[in-house]
């Protein structure tokens, strides 16, 4: 055995560096853990100032006797490679490690062991911890809004009836695979559209909205027989036609009967809210926004100047301004700008506004996708003969959009993050709710609880988008 | 034909839009921003009272907003880049510890985080009267962060020797870099500018007659449970809370293409570097970080961009930036909806447009010069 040189580590004396080491930085951890969770200062004999830092102290001088290079225990190596590379990260390390051991005791208390889950009414709520209580009575409105409670079960079906016939492309066989795009892009909001239209809302709240879907779709329909060389100027003037024509000539009392449903009282979007509304709104304009952007992203790249100023007059305006002025608009300037018996819903206003603002972003993002695709593919797809439409649909757009899928489902999940900001219009989803239980009387006091509750639903929804957006990406890599 | 369009539509905005006007007895036009406002802003970096025109009460909730948008771009770049860098560490639980940063922040709702830390964690400080004062001059509390004011005289010589200072050493740099160039010499032109950047304001108060004192709060009583702090500045609460969240969440997307930047460099780079005996901190310096901005800027300038329009969201808490005092208190007075937000509107596009302007130029000045 040689001489032992504490100043330098090395692997001659390695097992008396190593229980020495191990043992100081243990002694250290089981300080700050032994202060954390039960109060007790061992080294409280020590100035304050000494006593404060000694934990530290301690586990440098063991990670720094520990930290021998090549020593040949498996683990030890581990550690010296992760968390003991040099001497600052050793006190990173030991810096964050205190810090997880000292925030772990009071955020337990809070959340589980002094929380209060019982009861409902204020009173349970004495000890220091969380009143979850709070969150259990204020639960049918942060998930309903004011939605009356007798009713909810329609805003429950209709939700259930979606997310199955949303998740019918898993079942998919192989027959029904290529119809698949069809139903998703068409059918599946026309069904949404009309369970909202006849379940949530149970009368004729949506009215103009829904010539404007019918128009839309029956034109859309129509547009698959019209010749590509009129195609541009059909989808210009046909749908605001159809509009005008389903609005004041044709099946106008019959439409109105149509919008109430027999035993469903009528709900106006003014008492949606909660949860519910959150996902009401970002649907719609999720499914709105993309079609917008790819028409504006196309747009944007036309061969017709005056499109093209249009697209980029548009998307760079609508990226420009914040969301809450694009609202704010949409609320006070907008209905001066419509004939003065023409009233548009809140709710539906809302919708538009966000699904322009979003879409103007989802342009930008499938812009860059259709930027990044080689000249070669728009040659080749115009040397087999295909027309602007063709060469878009079945070349350049699945290519690019498979390239942009990171980009959309971040815009995706921006645009699920923004749909709180509807406070500006008085429409009130989860946290607007929050605010106003906030300041109910009888429940002072309980702010912190209601974020938290609604911070965690948000994170996990987002959470779950984007590591869905990941695996997507993953499946649809193809390599080029 | 898709002009006549297009006419047509807004022709028919246009004409709806009188009728409208018409029927409620409002006239179009700007004249109202020279009237006399008559309300108050809580929080104004120029003077300003009801007496003042519309257009001041405009100018005071830019300034809010310009003020709000510069602290958040500057803490979310500090914080950022340091939260970037520790996603790239070696080190485990520093790796772990950024990223669950990351990842927790970016998924909550900005509008939520901004209630969170105004209703729910700065309501938990303490009352004036009980706040304990952090390093004897500044107190942080329920009404708002106290801190020491500076009050110069002559502040002017200590501007101008501060302005001489940075001249000279951007004379100095160039100096250098063309003496490397062309003799390869070396000039030690860190220590020479830290010195210059000393001195010379140091000079300034020595024989300029530069005085600088501190003014700090002083608590006082206005009635018998009522306190505040006398002198000073006081940060607001909402500005606390408005610059904190803005600043949290944003640095998680500016780490994130920090991250994606440093890693866009390839290894290749480093190993050649390396190879021809450069110090690891020359490498980062002379060839990492230079070909690492070029990818970190495109983003992250979108990501100041983002900032300032969240800055909007101040109207939430009642800050009174320009979408609250504007096109909120201005346009319930006015009622004039299509000026005001269409004002409200250019001046967040201008904003825009002019950091894109700004940083599209500095991204074509560091951009590889091919020849």
């Amino acid at each position: 055995m040689s001489k032992i040189n504490f100043l330098k580590p090395d692997k001659s004396n390695l097992y008396i560096f190593l229980y020495l080491g191990s043992f100081l930085f243990f002694v250290s951890v089981l300080d700050v853990f032994l202060n954390s969770f039960f109060s007790l200062n061992l080294t409280g004999f020590l100035p304050g100032f000494l006593s404060f830092l000694l934990p530290l102290i301690l586990g440098f001088i063991g990670l720094y006797f520990i930290r021998i290079e090549l020593s040949g225990i498996k683990h030890l190596d581990l550690l010296n490679k992760h968390i003991n590379t040099n001497n600052f990260n050793a006190i990173l390390s030991l810096l964050i490690i205190f810090i997880i051991l000292k925030s772990t005791p009071p955020i337990l208390s809070w959340f589980f062991i002094d929380a209060s889950f019982a009861g409902d009414s204020k009173d349970v709520c004495t000890g220091t911890g969380a009143c979850w209580t709070y969150i259990k009575v204020w639960m049918r409105r942060f998930m309903y809004g004011m939605y009356p409670n007798g009713e909810q079960w329609r805003i429950n079906l209709s939700f259930i009836a979606l997310a199955l016939l949303g998740s019918v492309g898993f079942f998919a066989t192989e027959r029904f695979k290529k119809y698949l795009t069809l139903y998703y892009v068409i059918i599946y909001p026309f069904i949404a559209f009309l369970f909202i239209f006849f379940f949530i809302s149970g009368g004729p709240v949506f009215f103009d909205f829904s010539y404007g879907i019918i128009a839309a779709i029956l034109s859309i329909i129509i547009g698959f027989f019209i010749p590509s060389k009129f195609k541009f100027y059909y989808f210009l003037i046909v749908p605001f036609a159809l509009y005008v024509l389903l609005k004041y000539f044709i099946f106008y009392e019959e439409l109105i009967e149509l919008g109430k449903l027999d035993g469903l009282n009528w709900v106006e979007t003014g008492a949606w809210g909660g949860l519910s509304l959150t996902f009401i709104i970002s649907f719609f304009c999720l499914i709105f926004c993309f079609p917008i952007g790819m028409a504006f992203a196309l747009g944007r790249r036309s061969g017709f100047p005056l499109i093209r100023y249009i697209s980029v007059g548009f998307i760079e305006f609508w990226r420009g301004v914040p969301l809450i002025t694009v609202l704010f608009m949409s609320a006070v300037m907008f209905p001066m700008f419509l004939p003065a018996d023409f009233f548009i819903d809140k709710l539906v206003r809302c919708i538009i506004a966000i699904s322009l603002f979003e879409a103007a972003y989802v342009a930008e993002v499938i812009r860059g996708g259709l930027q990044a695709l080689p000249r070669g593919q728009y040659e080749a797809a115009k040397s087999l003969g295909m027309g602007y439409w063709r060469m878009h649909i079945f070349v350049i757009l699945p290519q690019a959009l498979k390239l942009v899928i990171p980009g959309i489902a971040n815009t995706f999940l921006a645009l699920v993050k923004d749909t709180p900001l509807i406070f500006v219009v008085g429409l009130l989803e989860i946290v607007g709710m929050l605010n106003l239980a906030k300041t109910n009387p009888e429940w002072l006091g309980f702010a912190m609880e209601g974020y938290v509750f609604a911070a965690i639903i948000f994170w996990i929804i987002c959470y779950a988008m984007s590591k869905y957006s990941y695996n997507l990406e993953q499946k649809y890599k193809t390599d080029r | 034909m898709t002009v006549i369009a297009v006419v047509l539509v807004f022709g028919f905005f246009t004409y709806n839009a009188q009728v409208n006007m018409e029927n409620r007895g409002i006239d179009f036009g700007f004249g109202f921003l020279s009237q006399e406002s008559s309300f108050d802003v809580q929080f104004s970096l120029i003077e300003y009272d009801g007496s003042h025109s519309y257009f001041r009460a405009y100018l005071v909730g830019l300034l809010n907003t310009i003020l709000v948008s510069v602290i958040g771009i500057v803490f979310a770049t500090i914080l950022g880049v340091i939260v970037g860098i520790a996603r790239l560490s070696p080190n485990y639980l520093i790796n772990k510890f950024a990223a669950f940063y990351v990842e927790f922040f970016r998924n909550i709702p900005l509008l939520l985080q901004i209630f969170f830390w105004y209703f729910a964690a700065l309501r938990a400080l303490p009352l004036p009267q009980d706040a304990e004062a952090m390093f004897g001059i500044s107190f942080l509390t329920i009404k708002g962060w106290y801190v020491p004011a500076f009050i110069w005289q002559n502040f002017d010589i200590f501007f101008y020797s501060l302005a001489a200072a940075i001249i000279s050493i951007i004379i100095i740099r160039v100096r250098a870099k063309k003496l490397q160039e062309t003799q390869g010499k070396q000039t030690p032109v860190l220590l020479i500018s830290i010195g210059l950047i000393l001195i010379l304001p140091l000079l300034s108060f020595l024989v300029g007659g530069v005085r600088l004192s501190f003014e700090v709060p002083v608590l006082k009583q206005l009635a018998t449970t009522s306190f505040i702090y006398d002198g000073g500045v006081s940060l607001p609460p909402e500005l606390i809370a408005l610059a904190l969240s803005l600043s949290l969440y944003t640095a998680t997307f500016i780490a994130e293409c920090v991250r994606a930047g440093i890693q866009g460099v390839g290894k290749g780079q480093k190993e050649a570097a390396a190879s021809i005996g450069l110090t690891p901190n020359q490498v980062l310096k002379l060839v990492v970080m230079p070909q690492a901005l070029r990818i970190i800027i495109p983003p992250t300038t979108n990501q100041y961009l983002n900032l300032t329009k969240n800055s909007s969201l101040a109207a939430a808490i009642a800050y009174p930036d320009l979408v609250l005092v504007f096109a909120g208190t201005a346009l319930m007075q006015t009622g004039k909806a299509i000026e005001i937000v269409s004002i409200t509107m250019f001046t967040y596009l201008s904003l825009s447009i002019s950091i894109s302007l700004f940083m599209n130029w500095y991204n074509n000045k560091i951009a590889i010069k091919e020849k």
